[in-house]
């Protein structure tokens, strides 16, 4: 398959997703859908057929906003009828604003309280390891998420237990609602941090595929969990988002919808 | 005999962990105090201490018991409702998940650690909480019967345990049973009810001896499961007795005497409902037995409420 089309038709399903509930996250979404894609396509061993498989692979967003991008890439793996995307948000749907995982199979946890996801995440790993299960646990994180202080005590679990099946990225669009990261309260240098709690650090340009593959293949080599530290550009893909922290959470009008639709299916039709 | 109910339940925890495999404890660095060291000595493979850092261990928690565990996770009663609060509602009620929140030095009966260590809101924030089961045993006996049923029950539930040595009291009550939701019967009475959880039972018991001594019948109920409450039983008492008094060692707002008060008014029960318990004040340093006192949380106290609410005060 070609997985950076793949890619691409998630970013039009994340349009789509936000168009019909005329609400939702856009820029964190479309920054994150690369790492989703190369993870749920090419490196997570799960099974629609068999979601609760107790050794399968466990993804956790904990950037639980981002669920334009985790329920589209769901459904682009066969979790979510594709039917059920464009009720997103509604009172008659299962698919709610944050992340739940009691409704919808293939939804590790639930997530939206900002900096808890990772916590999750290191319980599920502490799990395989009572279990004697090989299973990896992979979370995402948002670059203003690891502004919570759960996420480093997260941090200082995951490095005193060795947790070398647990990868963790990081999302680094460098914006959130009130501006850029480093203005709000810096989170930088973010790799030394992830490093000096134990963990293995790659940094990496997290639009690009193979790097994030290369990155999640020495995932845990030096028996350490392992932080992917990915670069990226919030509202990727759509040129008018791109960079500006607007986009976190507000709605374009319609004009503005049919000129990023124009964008990404330009991109789809090249990739063709 | 007189053991904590943090004692009862860490020796019961570790009869648990023999029972059965899915059992999985966390500690946030307080094993000698919440009493978990029992099963860590036993099961080092299934226990993990999460330091100080609460957040992190309920989250930890959640993840675990999300992999089909059953999942005890446990601090001083302040630290894991307060502390930890969004992510006890978020990551472990919210889902539904498996993991028993257990806060033991829950009350005054702390003692000289003073106000910053004991919880006296607890049972009120955990009670809020959409699907949390809220259980509050009395003694040692009735804690190992409560982990028992807490650890049969799937989903999310809230232990309140104390640190000082408590009596045993509900083993010698005729007929006892434990059963999650169900309040039992610890005295029968026809003039008022008290209701009572955690080591107000005791007091209860003792001012029903008082009052019976004055020509006063009054029932006694062990309402060990704040939520589900046992709506049945407070009814039958609103119905059958003049007065109902609640004793707790919690704040008058939000626990055991709101649940009760609610039940009785939305049934529309005009019986008095007196709550004995701290009046909306953080607590102090100084003896346990000492601070129970100056706080209005003996058995004079109780009985005095029943006296008020038959208007013989």
């Amino acid at each position: 398959m070609n997985l950076e089309k793949q890619a691409w038709l998630g970013r039009r399903s994340i349009l789509e997703m936000v168009r019909a509930s005329q609400s939702g996250h856009l820029g964190g979404s479309l920054s994150a859908i690369d790492i989703l894609t190369v993870l749920y396509f090419e490196v997570l061993n799960v099974d629609p057929a068999h979601p609760d498989d107790p050794a399968r692979d466990r993804f956790v967003l904990s950037k639980g906003h981002a669920t334009p991008a985790l329920y589209s890439t769901l459904s682009a793996r066969g979790f979510i009828p594709e039917a059920d995307l464009p009720r997103w948000r509604q009172l008659d749907s299962d698919l709610s604003g944050h992340a739940e995982m009691t409704k919808i199979p293939g939804v590790e946890m639930s997530t939206g309280s900002l900096g808890q996801g990772l916590s999750a995440a290191v319980g599920m790993a502490l799990a395989a390891r009572v279990d004697g299960l090989g299973y990896r646990v992979f979370a995402l994180l948002g670059d203003g998420e690891i502004q919570e202080g759960q996420i480093w005590e997260a941090a200082m679990a995951a490095g005193h237990y060795k947790l070398a099946n647990l990868v963790a990225f990081v999302d680094n669009n460098d914006l959130q609602i009130d501006g850029c990261v480093a203005d709000v309260l810096s989170p930088y240098p973010i790799g030394a941090k992830f490093a000096a709690f134990g963990w293995q650090v790659s940094e990496i340009d997290g639009h690009d595929l193979d790097a994030i593959r290369q990155a999640v293949a020495a995932a845990g080599a030096d028996g350490k969990p392992t932080a992917i530290v990915a670069k990226t550009v919030k509202g990727k893909g759509v040129s008018f988002m791109e960079n500006v922290a607007k986009w976190h959470g507000s709605v374009p009008d319609a004009d503005l919808f049919d000129q990023a639709f124009a964008e990404v299916d330009s991109k789809i039709g090249e990739l063709a | 005999m007189s053991v904590s109910t943090r004692e009862a339940y860490g020796r019961e925890l570790c009869e648990l962990g023999k029972a059965r495999r899915d059992v999985v404890v966390f500690d946030a660095d307080l094993t000698i105090c919440t009493m978990t060291m029992y099963f860590a000595a036993e099961f080092p493979e299934r226990f993990f201490n999460a330091g100080i850092a609460e957040a992190n261990m309920m989250g930890m928690a959640a993840g675990m018991a999300s992999t089909g565990k059953t999942v005890f996770a446990n601090s001083f009663a302040v630290f894991s409702t307060g502390r930890a609060y969004d992510q006890v509602r978020n990551s472990i009620a919210y889902p539904g998940l498996n993991v028993k929140v257990v806060g033991t030095h829950a009350g005054l009966s702390v003692g000289e650690d003073g106000a910053t260590h004991q919880a006296l809101e607890d049972v009120a924030l955990m009670r809020a909480v959409p699907g949390m089961t809220v259980v509050v045993p009395a003694d040692e006996n009735e804690t190992r019967a409560a982990v028992r049923a807490i650890a049969e029950l799937h989903g999310p539930c809230y232990l309140r345990l104390g640190r000082a040595k408590v009596d045993d009291v509900t083993d010698s009550l005729p007929g006892y049973g434990f059963e999650l939701g169900k309040a039992v019967l610890a005295r029968e009475g026809a003039d008022a009810t008290i209701i009572a959880a955690g080591l107000m039972l005791q007091a209860a018991l003792q001012a029903a001896d008082q009052l019976h001594a004055e020509g006063i019948s009054a029932r006694v109920l062990d309402m060990h499961t704040i939520k589900p409450l046992d709506n049945a039983a407070v009814i039958a008492a609103a119905t059958q007795t003049r007065a109902i008094v609640t004793a707790e060692e919690h704040n008058v707002i939000g626990g055991l005497g709101s649940a009760v008060a609610e039940v009785v008014a939305e049934a529309g029960l005009g019986v008095p409902v007196l709550r004995v318990g701290t009046k909306d004040v953080f607590g102090h340093s100084g003896p346990a037995a000492d601070l129970l006192r100056a706080y209005g949380l003996t058995a004079e106290h109780v009985a005095a409420a029943v006296r008020a609410g038959l208007g013989r005060a």
